[in-house]
């Protein structure tokens, strides 16, 4: 049975005459090199083509032809011949295919002289090559063998010769060409002729088109975080979150392993999925974005002299003809998104800015540099979000491979010293130093090699940052954003609110934005008693700091709702938060003016309480018009200052009630408070507090991310110090707000 | 295209030109065997797993399988779970994909192996293979046919290891029973 090889096998040969038969569904040329011991061709005299189609041992067709039959003597071989490249390309004619991607995959076969197949391999995955190494026959130990090669040169029979270490490769090519043309011009009438090769180039490449990365993937988007990814009916495991750390956004996941060697610590039938967060397309490729620029000039040009070889694999980039036309595509559809970006978002200057960036051309080796918006989504808002999310797991892998590889060195080292001490023959002598110091420079070189590869991804990350930071929306971006400063109220809610910042301490100074999706789903809680802030001697200062980050937060949210569509109400019953409160106060922001006293809280409490009620009423039972005119149901936010101050037992118990039952009538609460001073209620709050999600108004390492569950830093939004940014932007919203009563 | 490989071929992942995969995907695909009787509805249903075990000397660092899709570092993923199998007609009903680029620096192999999680033996399955596909042209590295094998319920697929500065791709084809990976591990430390 004839044997079918893969790229790169060998095969012996039984027999030294045989046949090489190719077939391709379009006329092809068919070749073959003779080289020396070192694989070198020497000169001219040692390629079989079309022009010269005859030498010792070998004989090619004399023209282009969809079947091949190469005659092949071994033994007829001269002694100094070791490798036989048998060679096929693409004849450069009008009307015929460039690129061998436009063919059905070729096959070479060899077979006996009776037409029994020996070994066949078929020529899969070409794409822009136009010229390749289909088989070698070379001599293994007096024997000859044959390899599978399949090695493709986008830039034609020149590079291939060249490749072969023929001086005049580009000479001989041309010679191939004109022989060929020769031969398609006596054997094939000519037809009519179809010059246009810009058009027929440009349709080529629409129809290669660039290498889409994992569409498949789209069905994981971050959105899935509240359902995790059980996509094949199992039941996705009770998602609860550790003790120690908060999970984020919503939930973390059970932890997958036990520690012991990275296995689960689960078996038995009961299969649970471990619901993993949101998945998306690896970030390392983008899609429909101008790649390197290595590529030869024109294809149409005639045989381009020392053409570099194309190591990179076809697959990976367009395909050589579609790069003529490439830039001006590729240029015209940066500028629409630009225009989209502008659009969409009526964004300043400086985005138009960032979206320039894609047209810088990309270093020849580097990945492709990253574009804002690189994500899968329907509108910009949300392909930004599936962006930063991709990023932040993408941080979250990188990290978790360099600290387990770190991990891996230390205890390996570890292992090996006390080998070298328990190794009696290295405790004379410097046998245990030497041992010692192999050991820890394994360890160095391990480290070494996983802060490389850290860093790669890092730096990949940064430049994505760079890019993707200046593009943002309101909703997404930092108080110092330009993009505030050119604000205007919104006519729809955005789909996520950037809450903070992410880091871990090897990522410093890359911040990811931590994005959560609107509406929220879990109450907020900004924690005003971090434990290890010693630093601050007042308490009252952190205290203040954060109240000013719920500020900001109660500020971003109201600036990203349309006009009217989210109130803000705050408690604050000892009236300590007066000058935090300002911002908000101060721009008239506030429907009510902070609840100040028992009363004041239980005032605000019973109201919401009853809307929540109300609305609960109406909606279950698909009445929502039936509401009393006076109900507001715009969204609202309760913010609660110094929180249990002021609080009986009843505004408790109110308070637990908006914050289980609030978040799906649109009442939302955000807590400032230190768990401290409640302790008094024991571990009556307990269920409340770890029903909100904690934040702090100093950087802490409270987060965990949904995939790995390392402890990230988070950091607030806050406004730069003498920036005008928020009182600006506050004024507008109530201005809006006014207009629209 | 068929391509069988035979136990213990070893193939380079690096391409001869000095670049290198930069995926691998090992794909599994089977039929649930046909039932003859009055109850069609009562199928006997064949659950295949395929699961990926990352190593670093020797030591087993990461999984991925059906319980845990993406290894931590997000280098491996395995697209999904499938409790029944497909029409076995050629498509992979479980994937894995590795992206060998991202591999942790410390991982030196990677092993793939099949278990039938509901109990059958190879022999009772219909139509199954298993297959390794260079991810980024779809080109089949290598196939495996598992029905009409013997009296196990699993199989040690092959293994991906550094060689150099690439990775070499070993076909091992060992049968071995379990219903999950960790029963394979004492069959598949031997072989590293």
């Amino acid at each position: 049975m004839a044997a079918e090889l893969v790229r790169g096998q060998n095969h012996p040969l039984s027999r030294n005459r045989i046949e090489i038969r190719i077939s391709a569904d379009a006329p092809i040329v068919a070749g073959a090199t003779l080289a020396d011991e070192s694989g070198r061709v020497r000169d001219a005299d040692g390629v079989a083509h079309p022009g010269a189609p005859t030498l010792p041992g070998i004989e090619v067709s004399r023209q282009a032809a969809a079947e091949h039959r190469l005659a092949v003597d071994l033994d007829a071989m001269p002694e100094t011949v070791h490798r036989v490249s048998v060679l096929i390309a693409l004849p450069a004619a009008p009307g015929r295919p460039l690129r061998f991607g436009a063919l059905a995959a070729p096959r070479a076969a060899v077979t006996g002289l009776d037409g029994t197949e020996v070994a066949a391999y078929t020529l899969t995955g070409l794409d822009a090559e136009s010229a390749v190494v289909a088989l070698e026959l070379y001599r293994r130990q007096a024997a000859w063998k044959i390899r599978a090669v399949g090695q493709g040169y986008a830039e034609g029979l020149t590079a291939l010769l060249a490749d072969q270490g023929l001086p005049q490769a580009a000479e001989l090519a041309r010679g191939i060409e004109e022989a060929v043309a020769h031969g398609l011009a006596r054997s094939v009438p000519a037809r009519t002729t179809d010059t246009d090769r810009s058009r027929r180039t440009s349709a080529s490449a629409s129809v290669t088109g660039p290498d889409l990365p994992g569409t498949a993937s789209a069905a994981g988007s971050p959105y899935d975080v509240r359902t995790p990814g059980d996509s094949t009916g199992r039941p996705a495991a009770p998602a609860e979150g550790p003790g120690g750390t908060e999970p984020m956004p919503d939930d973390g996941r059970p932890p997958a392993s036990d520690g012991s060697g990275g296995f689960p610590a689960s078996d038995g039938p009961d299969r649970f999925q471990i619901s993993d967060g949101p998945s998306r397309p690896q970030a390392s490729g983008g899609p429909a974005r101008p790649q390197d620029s290595g590529g030869p000039d024109d294809p149409a040009a005639v045989t381009p002299t020392g053409a570099p070889i194309d190591y990179t694999h076809p697959k990976r980039r367009q395909a050589p003809q579609a790069q003529a036309q490439a830039p001006a595509e590729a240029q015209a559809q940066a500028q629409a998104q630009a225009q989209a970006q502008a659009q969409a978002q009526a964004q300043a200057q400086a985005q138009a800015q960032a979206s320039d960036a894609p047209e810088a051309p990309a270093p020849a080796d580097g990945p492709a540099p990253p574009v804002a918006g690189d994500a899968v989504g329907w509108s910009m808002d949300e392909r930004l979000y599936n962006q930063v999310w991709g990023m932040f797991e993408d941080l979250a892998r990188s990290t978790a491979a360099f600290r387990s590889a770190v991990d891996f060195a230390e205890s390996r080292l570890e292992k090996e010293l006390d080998q070298a001490l328990s190794d009696p023959r290295s405790r004379l002598g410097s046998a245990g130093d030497v041992a010692r110091e192999a050991a820890q420079d394994r360890q160095a070189q391990l480290v070494d090699r996983a802060r490389a590869a850290l860093d790669r991804d890092l730096a990949q990350l940064t430049a994505e940052s760079e890019v993707v930071e200046p593009a943002l929306p309101p909703a997404y971006a930092r108080w110092d954003n330009p993009v505030w400063h050119g604000y205007r109220v919104p006519t729809e809610p955005p789909m996520a609110v950037r809450l903070g910042d992410l880091h871990l301490p090897e990522s410093t100074p890359l911040r990811i934005p931590m994005l959560v999706r609107l509406p929220l789903e879990r109450g907020l809680w900004i924690d005003s008693g971090v434990p290890d802030a010693s630093s601050y001697e007042d308490g009252g200062e952190l205290r203040d700091l954060a109240l000013r980050a719920a500020v900001a937060l109660a500020a971003r949210l109201l600036a990203v709702h349309p006009a009217g569509e989210f109130g803000v109400q705050v408690i604050d019953p000892a009236g300590a938060g007066a000058s935090a409160l300002a911002p908000l106060t101060g721009a008239g922001a506030l429907d009510a003016p902070p609840a100040t006293g028992a009363a004041g809280v239980t005032d605000v409490l019973g109201r919401l309480t009853e809307r929540v009620d109300l609305v609960q009423i109406a909606v279950r039972g698909g009445a929502s018009d039936a509401l009393p005119p006076g109900l507001d149901t715009s969204r609202q936010l309760l913010i609660v200052n110094d929180f249990p101050h002021g609080f009986d037992d009843r505004a408790v118990t109110r308070l637990r009630y908006l914050a289980d039952e609030g978040p799906d009538v649109g009442v939302h609460l955000l807590l400032v408070a230190d768990r401290e001073d409640a302790a008094a209620y024991g571990p009556l709050l307990d269920p409340l507090w770890r029903s909100l999600m904690r934040l702090t108004p100093v950087p802490d390492d409270h987060l965990a991310d949904p995939w790995v569950g390392h402890a990230w830093t988070y950091e607030p939004c806050l406004v730069p110090p003498g920036s005008h940014v928020l009182q600006q932007v506050l004024t507008q919203v109530t201005e809006a707000r006014t207009k629209r009563m | 295209m068929t391509v069988n490989m035979t136990k213990g071929q070893a193939i380079s992942l690096e391409k001869k030109d000095g670049g290198s995969l930069s995926a691998v995907r090992m794909g599994l695909g089977w039929k649930a065997a046909p039932r003859r009787g009055l109850f069609g509805s009562r199928t006997r249903e064949i659950d295949l797993d395929a699961s990926a075990v990352l190593f670093a000397d020797k030591q087993p660092v990461d999984v991925v399988f059906f319980r845990h899709l993406v290894s931590d570092d997000g280098s491996v993923r395995h697209t999904g779970d499938n409790l029944v199998g497909g029409a076995g007609q050629g498509g992979d009903d479980e994937a894995i994909l590795v992206d060998l680029a991202r591999v942790p620096v410390h991982v030196d192999q990677i092993i793939f192996t099949v278990n039938s999680f509901t109990g059958q033996t190879f022999q009772e399955v219909q139509n199954a293979f298993c297959r390794l596909v260079d991810e980024t042209t779809g080109q089949e590295l290598a196939r495996y046919t598992l029905d009409g094998g013997g009296e196990y319920t699993a199989q040690i697929m092959a293994k991906v290891h550094r060689s150099g500065s690439g990775w070499t791709l070993t076909a091992l084809g060992v049968p071995a029973k379990g219903r999950t990976f960790q029963d394979l591990v004492p069959s598949i430390l031997p072989i590293l």
